[in-house]
Parts: structure tokens; sequence; C-alpha cells
């Protein structure tokens, strides 16, 4: 709506940029300023708004469009065929064991991260120079990439000579042979460790900005009250570290809900399609053989809109308990 | 003398104590660096140590190098398009009132909504429809996008907390706004920009589906995905020392990073919380 005046103005900036800010009658444009800001504001957001339209609000407008037609990966578009890709991605042999396999992995993550990143947090809260050592240690993990964690924690579990196998023929378990990835649970566990590893340092660091925020009167007031430390931990800390818990456990679902670079590199899905999650089913459908970008693309959508609903869910639990 | 030894054994069973667990979270990345160096059977460095397993990698298909070039270019391009972006989108949002200024920062923060993998099978259509299909110039396009939301948020909030009277005053003074945001608004809202570069290095230098999806040349990949192709290469055989060495490539320049900047780092995240 703005483009008419929006024109002349973009010619005129720019003749400003290049010519410098001369001195010759710059002033008079004084009371011209206001009118003359509100354009340029547009022209400072156009760039934003390109991207946010080229690569976010058309491309989920297209996807809404590929979940409706028959598209083929290298065919293209072959009309529409409603609503044969969601009965398709619903109907698929694999997508009730990867929903099922995505909810499991997820909740296994959930508990086990956010109670090992609670605890390192509680250990390194108090300023010292060991606990910077400490948190710097914990930390590190995550600056690496999801795709290299997982890369360096399948050269650790190698079969054979892996310093993990050694490690646990050492004390006598397994024959120097220890299949980290070969069996369904074994592979479920091994992903979770890397997830582990690489993560709680960085939850760890969001737990200690809410334990910060907790003044020392409470801690001190409930002392005076004779409770001993479990009970402060129960009954003070937890109740008033709950916005940082809901921040990570939000984080946390979502993430692992979407997992896809840890396992497509650990297992490709395997052993036997047992670790295929949603997004490497979305992925598999699309480029990985079956090669149909409309059923993946009515199953992406599945996905997206179970993640509205969870994440509506989440907040409204958390909102309706802090009152 | 009692009295003092006493908690003088608790310190120190404690930093026995969680001194290991610091180790156990250092020692894979640790052993990945010894272990890239050392000996092994089934990998390029059999006897003694050296640079073996660097050396195969280095000549890997494209080679190292090429991988470390496409992995550079995406990851340069992605952090200009981004600061640019963000810098002039930031600088709209917060000194200008526009019409559907709301409505344009809402839908770069829905950005976040929205999965990954559902957004890039429609990009994998359209790249290829505006002839940018398997292009390092495409992929860190839609790079740039996905940093768009954390990006713009953070350039908008340096620039709320610069004093509005600092650019008022230049625009008094006869600045154009443009130039009022190159000589006294970027020096301003330096932190920020590092922190907005910093962050779009790191996910583009790392970004695996993305490339994953959008490059299809094996010439082209960035290094993780080459590292990732060069396990099974030989004969079907993993190739543990290549990967490992190929880690530590990727790892490096992350850990540097985040050594050098972590105070900024962990600083900026403790006193987000004091104003939040």
């Amino acid at each position: 709506m703005a483009t008419p005046v929006e024109r002349p103005t973009a010619v005129r900036s720019a003749a400003r940029t290049t010519a410098g800010p001369g001195p010759d009658g710059q002033r008079r444009r004084a009371p011209r300023l206001r009118l003359a800001r509100r354009n340029q504001g547009w022209l400072y957001a156009a760039p934003t708004a390109l991207f946010v339209t080229v690569f976010f609000l058309i491309p989920v407008l297209l996807v809404a469009q590929m979940s409706l037609s028959d598209w083929g990966l290298f065919a293209g578009n072959r009309g529409f065929n409603a609503p044969d890709n969601y009965t398709d991605a619903v109907g698929q042999r694999l997508f009730w064991p990867a929903v099922w396999f995505t909810v499991k992995y997820t909740i296994i993550t959930t508990i086990i991260l956010i109670g090992v990143a609670l605890g390192l947090a509680m250990m390194v809260q108090e300023v010292a120079l060991w606990n910077s050592f400490l948190r710097t240690s914990f930390l590190v993990p995550s600056a690496l990439g999801l795709a290299s964690a997982s890369l360096l924690f399948y050269a650790l579990y190698a079969p054979e000579g892996g310093p993990f196998a050694r490690l646990l023929s050492g004390l006598g378990i397994g024959d120097g042979t220890v299949s980290f990835l070969g069996s369904p649970n074994a592979a479920l566990w091994s992903t979770v460790a890397v997830i582990v590893w690489r993560f709680a340092g960085f939850y760890m660091l969001l737990l200690l900005v809410g334990l910060q925020g907790i003044s020392s009167d409470v801690y001190e007031a409930a002392r005076v009250d004779g409770a001993n430390r479990w009970q402060i931990f129960v009954h003070v800390t937890l109740p008033l570290l709950k916005p940082s818990l809901a921040l990570c456990t939000i984080l946390c679902i979502t993430g692992s809900l979407l997992a896809f670079d840890q396992f497509y590199i650990l297992t490709r899905g395997g052993p036997d399609n047992s670790t295929i999650t949603i997004v490497l089913l979305v992925y598999n459908i699309a480029f990985g053989g079956r090669n149909d970008l409309g059923v993946a693309a009515a199953l992406s959508l599945i996905v997206l809109l179970a993640l509205i609903v969870i994440n509506v869910v989440q907040f409204t639990a958390l909102r309706g308990r802090e009152d | 003398m009692s009295t003092m030894s006493r908690p003088l054994l608790a310190t120190s069973s404690r930093r026995v104590l969680t001194g290991a667990l610091a180790l156990l979270f250092l020692f894979p990345l640790v052993w990945a660096a010894v272990a890239s160096v050392a000996p092994q059977p089934g990998t390029a460095q059999v006897d003694g140590w050296g640079l073996g397993n660097y050396a195969r990698l280095a000549g890997y298909q494209a080679g190292l190098t090429q991988y470390l070039i496409n992995s550079v270019l995406i990851s340069g391009m992605t952090v200009i398009f981004t600061l640019v972006v963000s810098l002039l989108g930031g600088y709209a949002f917060a000194l200008f009132n526009f019409p559907g200024k709301n409505l344009l920062f809402l839908a770069t923060l829905a950005i976040l909504m929205v999965p990954y993998a559902t957004l890039l099978i429609p990009l994998y259509v359209l790249l290829n429809s505006i002839g940018l299909q398997n292009s390092l110039v495409g992929l860190a396009l839609v790079l740039t996008m996905f940093q768009l939301p954390f990006a713009t948020f953070m350039m908008r909030i340096s620039f709320e907390a610069v004093p509005r009277e600092l650019a008022e005053s230049a625009y008094v003074d006869g600045c154009g706004t443009f130039t009022a945001l190159l000589r006294i608004l970027v020096p301003a809202v330096k932190p920020g920009l590092i922190t907005v570069g910093l962050f779009a290095f790191l996910a583009a230098w790392n970004d695996f589906i993305a490339p994953l999806i959008l490059i299809n040349d094996s010439d082209k990949v960035p290094l993780p995905l080459a590292v990732a192709n060069i396990r099974g290469q030989v004969m079907g055989v993993v190739d543990y020392g290549a990967t490992e060495a190929g880690v530590v490539i990727l790892a490096l320049p992350c850990v540097v990073l985040f050594l050098i900047l972590q105070r900024h780092y962990v600083r900026g995240f403790m006193s987000g919380a004091l104003k939040g």
C-alpha cells in the first residue's frame, strides 16, 4: 500500500547515501522528517519482508498445496489429489511405530536431560574458581554441532577397538565386541547419551539463570525455620525454579519431537526400522526412496499441527499451575 | 585441627567427584583429538603416531580443502546476509513506525514455530524453480531465513537499548537516517551484531539437514555431510580414523570460538535473566 510513496523516497535516500550528508539545505527537511521516516521504516524493513515472504510465507503456502497434490520428487506437480496424501501418510506401515518411538524418545530424553542439567546447575551454582572450571567443562560440548557430536559418538561406539567397547571388555562385559547401536534398545540409549552429553551444559546454563534469580533471603528463612537441605530443595528451590524448568521442558520436548541428525547419523533408523523418528520418516518418504513430496508434505503438516497443539497444551498447563 | 580438617576433607572429596564428572564431559573431545593421530588398525594411520587420517581426509573425493571452502563460503554468506538483514530490520523495528510493522515482526518470529523439515520440502521445490537448486547461495539464503527470528529480535532490542536522543540528535544535525545508522548507531549496537554473527556462523557451520536436502552435488556439500559420507566409503568398512579427524576439524573452530567468547556468551545469558 505504501509503494507509490515509497519509490521516490527510495530514490531520494539512495541519492543522499551516495552524495553523503552535504550541508546543502538538510535542515529545511526537518518538518517533513516524520513523514519521510515513516516511509524509510519500510525501506529498512524491506529485506526482512522479502526474506520472510520468499523463504517462509510462500513455502508455507506451497507445502499446503503440495500436501493436496500428487507431487513426485522428479515428476513435479501432477495435480490435485486430496485427501490421498493424508490417508497415505497416516496409513504408512511405519507411521505409528515412528510416532510411538518419537514420543518414547522424547519422554526419556526430557526426563534424563533436565534431571542431569538440574543436578549440574545445583552443583556449580556457587561462585568459585573451581565451579567456573566445572561450568566450562560441562558447556564445551554445546559448542559442537549436533551432527559433529553424533559423528564423534559414532566413533566412540565403534564395536571393535572403540574406547567404550574396550572399557566394557576390560570390565569383563562382552568379549571385546560390544554393539552399542546393534539392538533397538541399545541404539535408543546410546543416542540419548549423545544428546545428554551435547545439551546438559546448555540446559544447566538456563537453570543457573533461574537459580540466580532466587534471593538468598528465602533460603535463609527456610534454614531458620529448621528445613534440611532436601526440604529446601523440594519446597523452596523447585517451586521458585518453575519458570526456568518450564522453559527447558518446552525447548527439550520440541527439539526431541523433531529429532533427525542424531538418528540419521547414528542408526539411519535401524536396526529393523526400530529408531525411525517422525522427521526421519518425512525425509525417507521425500528423498530416501519413495520420492513422494506430496505425502511428505502432508506428513510434515501433521507434525506442524501436532507441535502447535502440544505447545498450546504445555503453555496453558504451565500458566495454569503458576496462578 | 580436627575442625579444620573435616571441611578440607569434604572439599577435596567433592573436588575429586566433580572433577571426575568434568573429565567425563571432556573425555569424548580429548579422545577424538588423540585418536585422530594415534595408530589404529583399519585406518590410514596403522603404525606409529601421525597425520595419516588427515591425509586420507584431504584426498577423499573432492578433497578436504574443497569441503572446507564450501563450509566457509556457506557460513560466510549466511553471516553476512544475517547481519545486513537483521541490522536494517532491527533499525526499522526499533526506531521507525510504519504500517504493518507488528505484523511483519510477528511473521518473522513465527519462523520459529514451523519445524525445519516442514519448510525444507517446499524450499527444495522453490529453489529449483528460481534456479537456485544445488547452489551454495541458495543454501545460505535458506540458513539466513532460519536465523532471522533470533537475529531480528536481538538487533531490535539492541537498537531499543540505545538512548533515543542519540539517533534524534543525529537526524536534527542533518544526518540522513542511513548515515546516522552507519556513523552513530552501528558502533552502539556492536555487541548485538557480534552475538548475531556468532550464532549465524555456528548454525551455518554445523547445519546438517538443510544441505542434506538442498545440495545434491557431492562436490558442493559442506564438511559435516562430507565427514558423514566418508564413513562407509572404503568397501563398506567404516573408516573410524577419518571420522575422528573430520570431527576434530569440525569441532575446532566451534570450541575455540566458544572458549574465546564464553565470558560474553555466559554473561549475556545471565544479564538477560536479570532483565526478564
